[in-house]
């Protein structure tokens, strides 16, 4: 079972969030002492996260929490938006998609980034990603 | 041989800045006519793909103006992020530091071929 020992809601609306967001994650990755490398996939896979929201989702909010499983920790991310959803979650979760004429990297490649990855998204209603880095994932 | 720039950023840009970054050098090539361009991102923590677009279309536009581009300094864990993230900075060389970002930058315009073409018509055996 993992357990939620810290909450954090930050909100994004404009450009400059991503590097403050980014920021807070740092300092709870840090604090739970995740690696540098683990800290780098974390912070960057947010950061793409962070940045779909703003372009497509119309800003929204990011939770972040400190989690532990048994005597591991970790840090979750859960990104949500009230913008106009994605209608074909596979399409979008492919390399290479892009509704934005962008390289359609971000939703894939963070999934990579991570240990746990998980998207919510309702035509009309919003989207939800949720992403979860162990400190030794 | 022509002069070369060197840039250093320093923090995580703010997206702006990094745009601003990008049509400044680019503006710079253009007027001081420099045949490389070197971009020290050792104090950059994190690369994502917007900070990866820009980097490469600085690459790339400064080829149109016929500078070369080396990113130099890379942290390795920021190397390693961006291959699992499936970013290909294409067209983009790296060094592992500034003296050796130069000494790649120096054999790659030493080694342009329509250069030498240009330069030095005289060394051309079959030329008459
Ligand atoms: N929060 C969101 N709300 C609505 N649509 C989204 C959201 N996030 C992603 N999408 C859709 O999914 C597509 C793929 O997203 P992804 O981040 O993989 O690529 P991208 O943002 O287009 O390009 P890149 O991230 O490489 O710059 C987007 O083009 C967009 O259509
Ligand atoms: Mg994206």
């Amino acid at each position: 079972m993992i357990l939620s020992l810290s909450k954090d809601n930050i909100e994004v609306v404009r450009e400059q969030d991503v590097v403050l967001l980014r920021n807070r994650v740092k300092e709870v990755a840090v604090k739970i002492k995740m690696g540098l490398l683990n800290q780098t996939k974390l912070i960057t896979a947010a950061s793409e996260l962070v940045r779909n929201m703003l372009r497509y989702g119309n800003g929204g909010t990011c939770l972040i929490e400190v989690v532990s499983r048994g005597r591991d920790n970790g840090v979750r991310l859960t990104f949500s938006d009230q913008g106009p959803g994605i209608a074909d979650i596979g399409q979008a979760m492919r390399d290479g998609f892009s509704t934005g004429k962008s390289l359609g990297l971000g939703l894939p490649g963070s999934k990579r980034l991570v240990n746990e990855f998980d998207i919510k998204s309702k035509v009309g209603e919003g989207t939800t990603v949720m992403i979860l880095k162990w400190a030794n994932g | 041989m022509g002069n070369f720039l060197l840039v250093t950023i320093q923090v995580d840009l703010y997206d702006r800045l990094a745009l601003n970054l990008e049509a400044d050098l680019v503006q710079m090539v253009n007027k001081t006519g420099a045949k490389g361009v070197l971009i020290d991102i050792s104090a950059v923590s994190i690369v994502d793909s917007f900070m990866g677009r820009i980097i490469g279309n600085i690459a790339s536009m400064s080829k149109i103006l016929d500078a070369e581009t080396v990113v130099v300094g890379m942290q390795p864990a920021v190397a390693i992020t961006l291959i699992e993230l499936g970013l290909p900075l294409k067209g983009v060389q790296t060094a592992l530091n500034v003296e050796r970002g130069m000494d790649l930058l120096k054999t790659m315009i030493d080694e342009s071929p329509i250069e030498d073409e240009q330069e030095y018509p005289e060394d051309d055996p079959f030329a008459q």
